[in-house]
């Protein structure tokens, strides 16, 4: 039997082009670009062509692109830099972030910063009157992700980042599930700093970047060598982030037909699912997502239940965000958007990829479907 | 070509570099997915954590896979320094550290820590008795490496560990990036309490390495999220990385004692040529394996700047450095040459070689043929 894999959220499969750009510089350029000679300049040629790739996909200057080790260090180096540049100060967030963010807040709110968490309607999404109500004078960073990982839900970004460039007010976005589908033009958007993961988009793991508009206040999280303008110390990932650029290059050039390509494999699975008479609700709304993500829930079934049959059936989808590291708690998510705890408890998370086929798809779909109506049985 | 630089990073094993991609290719799953794609992975991270555990002896549960070295010093240092600062805020570490550790305590003491910076003597080496000296009641960490990156000098960590154990509520941790696979590391024979390596300078590849916490110590998290590593290093696993750093721990392991031997031939060939010149002045302890590392020889040709001599040598297919490479685009002559009491002169001429187990008597005797074509020229042009 075929297997399926639509957890592309949690995270892709390496794109044969990516690890064939990055095996060079496993194997011949391999020197440390902070070495003066020919192998350390070899490398730095490819860093610094790596920065300008990601740079003009996001609409930025190479200058402000930091290389990180992932989304999650992205997401630290952005929340614990601009507080601590400040010494003190006031931090808004949403309630239905990535734990990258939520946990992050936790340990700033232990080192005395103070945080707000806003909450979002029942379309998942903040409200920006409620962001304008929050900010405060000692306010110093809002943090507000692109689009959601457990819905794909995009939030109203623009209109967030104009109130907060309204007050002064630094403006991050966690673009870790957003970038590869969304176009950027980074130097013209109300955003100050935004974080993206390579192995979201079929690039390697444990590589990452933070955007950092020109002039952003931004102390270092991780201390060292003076790589990476001081503000990430540690000897860079050269295959790795030569990985990255070559990814986010690749998805960059397809954006466009992956978005269709997402549409349709939703529009099979709820059609599928319509036409055997299924018992489902999507729980994220088709306009305003992030078409990756298929969000639904089969009420009266065990979520645990389901996956473990899905799994066995060879589909791999998953019960909301991986990073909650292999746990199956209600999705804060899902609660926060106020759905009925039946919804939530039996919400599963199907995500595309690259690779998936109409036909894959079609047959997923029939196979979740017998599977749920036998276990509503 | 030859490669003398590999304290700045060493190529990876072809082994490692296949297991890299292998794993890419057929393990790609998210290790905390649910699913069987994420329980494969799972499985594999499993078992790189036992290898690398093995690797050590130490237990598996006690490792915290990272991204490198940096991190690796970062997460100890501030993670112990957070974690204990109702016990105290008081650390003691080495004037010649890697400037991650150097770099995080100096961020410490703008958090209102304390920092008591060892000196150490012309060797390069820190003395026992300064530690003792230095402890306070709310001494909670001492942070210092087992290998000097720029001369390779050793550090007395077993001496030190027996002093702190002592004083339980100290705790010890090493920066073991430049001994691992050179020399042995023994976290539990020691006695230490936090142990940091990167995987790229034992032939393991970039972006990836390990930090060992014994069993008991508390760290806070320098990177919030997930919750994977037990909660001490949130992000998504680097599965490929982890698992090819864990396949060069092993080779490193299985081939200590020999490449050890072959290394302490070259250095202890290579002092002794370079004895025979009298432009050079050695910066390394002499003694190899008990003051000096078997990998790292530092000499300097004072009068000669360090960069001009490194790249009349790239005219030669050689490389070498002129000191740790993440501090290489900085000016200012080196803090460890100084801080072994050389003069500005000596340490703005200093050179380091370093070797890996790949590296040949020939290729040091073409080295010092190099050296003896180009410093004498150069020392002349200068003069003029």
């Amino acid at each position: 039997m075929e297997s399926v894999y639509l957890d592309h959220a949690a995270t892709t499969p390496l794109h044969p082009d990516v690890f064939t750009a990055m095996l060079p510089y496993y194997k011949e350029v391999f020197g440390n670009p902070s070495s003066l000679h020919r192998y350390g300049q070899l490398a730095k040629i490819a860093l610094d062509q790596s920065r300008e790739k990601v740079a003009k996909c996001l609409g930025a200057t190479p200058g402000e692109i930091i290389f990180t080790g992932g989304g999650t260090e992205s997401d630290n180096l952005a929340l614990v830099g601009v507080m601590e540049a400040f010494g003190q100060g006031h931090l808004i967030t949403s309630q239905i972030e990535h734990h990258a963010i939520l946990h992050t807040c936790d340990y700033l709110a232990g080192r005395g910063f103070e945080i707000t968490y806003l909450p979002v309607g029942k379309n998942g999404k903040v409200d920006p009157e409620d962001l304008r109500q929050a900010i405060r004078p000692d306010t110093r960073l809002i943090s507000i992700m692109f689009g959601n990982n457990e819905t794909g839900i995009k939030q109203p970004i623009y209109e967030l980042g104009n109130i907060a460039r309204e007050h002064g007010v630094y403006f991050h976005t966690d673009g870790v599930q957003a970038v590869g589908l969304e176009s950027f033009q980074l130097n013209e958007l109300p955003i100050d700093l935004m974080s993206l993961s390579a192995h979201k988009i079929n690039g390697p793991k444990g590589v990452g970047a933070l955007y950092i508009a020109k002039g952003v206040k931004i102390a270092s999280h991780i201390h060292g060598g003076s790589q990476e303008k001081k503000k990430r110390a540690g000897t860079e990932n050269v295959p790795g982030i030569v990985g990255l650029a070559k990814a986010l290059e690749i998805v960059t050039a397809n954006k466009e037909s992956l978005w269709g390509k997402y549409l349709c494999f939703k529009s099979i699975m709820v059609e599928t699912w319509k036409k055997d008479g299924l018992n489902f609700t999507v729980n994220n709304i088709e306009e305003d997502c992030l078409p990756h993500i298929l969000n639904v829930s089969f009420p009266n079934v065990k979520r645990e239940t389901l996956l473990m049959n899905l799994d066995l059936q060879g589909i791999a989808a998953s019960g909301g965000s991986a990073c909650t590291a292999g746990s199956l708690q209600p999705s804060h998510v899902l609660q926060a958007m106020g759905l009925e705890e039946d919804c939530v408890d039996s919400a599963i998370r199907f995500s595309f990829g690259f690779g998936n086929t109409d036909e894959e798809i079609q047959q997923a779909a029939e196979k979740i479907a017998r599977i749920v109506q036998r276990l509503n049985k | 070509m030859i490669y003398f630089d590999n304290s700045a990073t060493t190529k990876p094993y072809p082994e490692s570099v296949k297991v890299f991609s292998d794993v890419a290719g057929d393990f790609f799953g998210n290790p905390s997915s649910l699913h069987g794609l994420g329980l494969k992975s799972g499985k594999l991270l499993q078992q790189a954590r036992q290898i690398a555990a093995n690797s050590l002896g130490v237990s598996s549960g006690e490792l915290i896979f990272t991204s490198g070295g940096t991190e690796s010093n970062n997460s100890a240092i501030k993670g112990v320094a957070l974690a204990y600062r109702e016990r105290g805020k008081h650390i003691i570490t080495s004037a010649i550290e890697h400037a991650s550790v150097y770099e995080t305590c100096k961020q410490l003491e703008d958090l209102g820590y304390t920092v008591t910076v060892l000196p150490v003597n012309r060797k390069g080496i820190v003395s026992v008795e300064d530690v003792k000296k230095a402890l306070r009641e709310d001494t909670i960490l001492v942070s210092i490496m087992q290998v000097n990156s720029e001369l390779g000098s050793i550090q007395p960590i077993g001496e030190i560990a027996s002093l702190l154990s002592h004083y339980p509520k100290v705790l010890f941790h090493v920066d073991g990036v430049q001994g691992f696979g050179k020399l042995p590391v023994m976290p539990k024979k020691w006695g230490i309490d936090l142990l940091s390596l990167s995987a790229h300078k034992f032939h393991g590849g970039r972006g990836t390495g390990l930090l060992y916490v014994r069993q008991g110590v508390k760290l806070s998290p320098l990177m919030s999220g997930g919750g994977q590593e037990q909660g001490r290093r949130s992000g998504t696993e680097n599965l490929p990385g982890i698992v090819a750093m864990a396949r060069a721990m092993k080779i490193g392991m299985g081939n200590l004692g020999k490449n050890q031997k072959h290394m302490s031939r070259l250095r202890d060939h290579l002092i002794t040529r370079l004895k025979e010149l009298p432009y050079c002045i050695l910066n390394s302890p002499e003694v190899t394996n008990v003051e000096g590392a078997p990998q790292i020889v530092n000499f300097s040709c004072p009068g000669l700047k360090s960069e001009v001599i490194v790249h009349a040598l790239e005219d030669y297919d050689i490389y070498v450095s002129t000191r740790s490479a993440c501090s290489s685009k900085n000016d200012k002559p080196s803090r460890v040459l100084l801080a072994a009491g050389m003069d500005v002169d000596r340490a703005k001429s200093a050179l380091r070689v370093s070797f890996s187990p790949e590296n040949t008597i020939e290729e040091v005797d073409r080295f010092i043929e190099a050296v003896e074509q180009t410093v004498p020229k150069l020392a002349k042009i200068m003069r003029v």
